[in-house]
């Protein structure tokens, strides 16, 4: 079975993100004054063989092991069996 | 005394680190490719700054998986002296092998100039030549130096006498001002600012070396060697 996970990366709460915090004070010198946060993370999108009772454990041990650091990040993902046509 | 350099695709600083304990330090040096296996014959072990892996992921995070990398585990808990440099360091971090982790410079600029630092702890292998609490010049050159733990770990490092360097004034946001820290053990150093470029007055400031001369002092006395 064939299928897409994306894997969604962000930097812990508390974990100064100093891009994000860059990217607020442009938005607020355009005039957007009401954003009060912005934390910038990443996406990644992976294709994976394998079944249904195993992806999940398989991704979760990705991303402990490479995808995320867990001393600064945390992270959540979506799997979705891809259909062929 | 032989050290390995361990060179990784996308590692810069590998020459500097050779040059420094090869021609300023006078001990055996040898490249080592990240593809190979052993540490095999070697008294020490310096991870090199750089980019490894185009820093691709996070700093390290790549490169923390290549072959060498269960050899150079393997010599840390041998109690080999390991040295991390920068991306060094940040390889260190990623590999669990030093506590922490590295975030973008506060300033988000890439930081390239002489700094002061602080010499926290004059009693490790590698800093055993050095006074306890002397200011030092060596360079920084980094994008990603901002050290980060959390406060549990933070009193720990404190409390086990781990923070070896620290800034003199901020550089890039990090906690504490720290620059270097050092395991429980007392065998692996990590390090943002680079001592191998500081080898030599004529290139500004020959504070460096000390650190390579503390290592090898260490090992001549651990090894009963008269100098």
């Amino acid at each position: 079975m064939l299928f897409e996970v994306k894997v969604y990366i962000s930097l812990k709460e508390a974990v100064l993100d100093p891009a994000g915090a860059a990217v607020k004070g442009s938005l607020h010198h355009l005039g957007y004054e009401g954003v009060e946060d912005v934390r910038i993370g990443k996406v990644m999108t992976l294709q994976i063989e394998s079944t249904q009772d195993k992806i999940e454990a398989t991704v979760t041990e990705m991303c402990d092991k490479l995808l995320a650091n867990p001393v600064i990040e945390d992270y959540r993902f979506e799997i979705e069996e891809v259909v062929s046509q | 005394m032989k050290f390995a350099v361990i060179v990784f695709p996308g590692s810069n600083c590998d020459l500097d680190m050779y040059h420094a304990v090869k021609d300023e330090l006078g001990v055996e040096a040898e490249y080592v490719w990240h593809d190979e296996t052993s540490l095999e014959g070697f008294d020490g072990v310096l991870l090199p700054g750089g980019f490894s892996y185009g820093d691709y992921l996070r700093t390290g995070a790549i490169a923390r998986f290549s072959p060498i990398m269960d050899a150079v585990i393997k010599a840390a808990k041998e109690g080999k002296p390991v040295l991390g440099v920068c991306n060094g360091f940040q390889i260190l971090l990623e590999a669990g092998l030093l506590p922490g982790a590295m975030r973008r410079n506060q300033n988000l600029k890439f930081i390239c100039r002489p700094v002061q630092l602080v010499v926290e702890n004059g009693e490790t292998i590698f800093t055993k030549e050095y006074e306890q609490g002397k200011e030092i010049t060596i360079p920084v050159a980094h994008g990603e130096g901002n050290y980060y733990c959390d406060d549990a770990t933070l009193e720990s490092l404190k409390a086990n006498n781990q923070i070896v360097f620290s800034y003199k004034d901020d550089v890039n946001g990090s906690v504490n001002n720290i620059a270097g820290i050092i395991n429980e053990a007392g065998n692996v150093l990590g390090m943002m600012p680079h001592p191998e470029r500081a080898v030599d007055s004529l290139l500004g400031s020959d504070d460096g070396l000390t650190l390579f001369k503390s290592i090898l002092s260490h090992w001549r006395e651990r090894n009963a060697i008269t100098s």
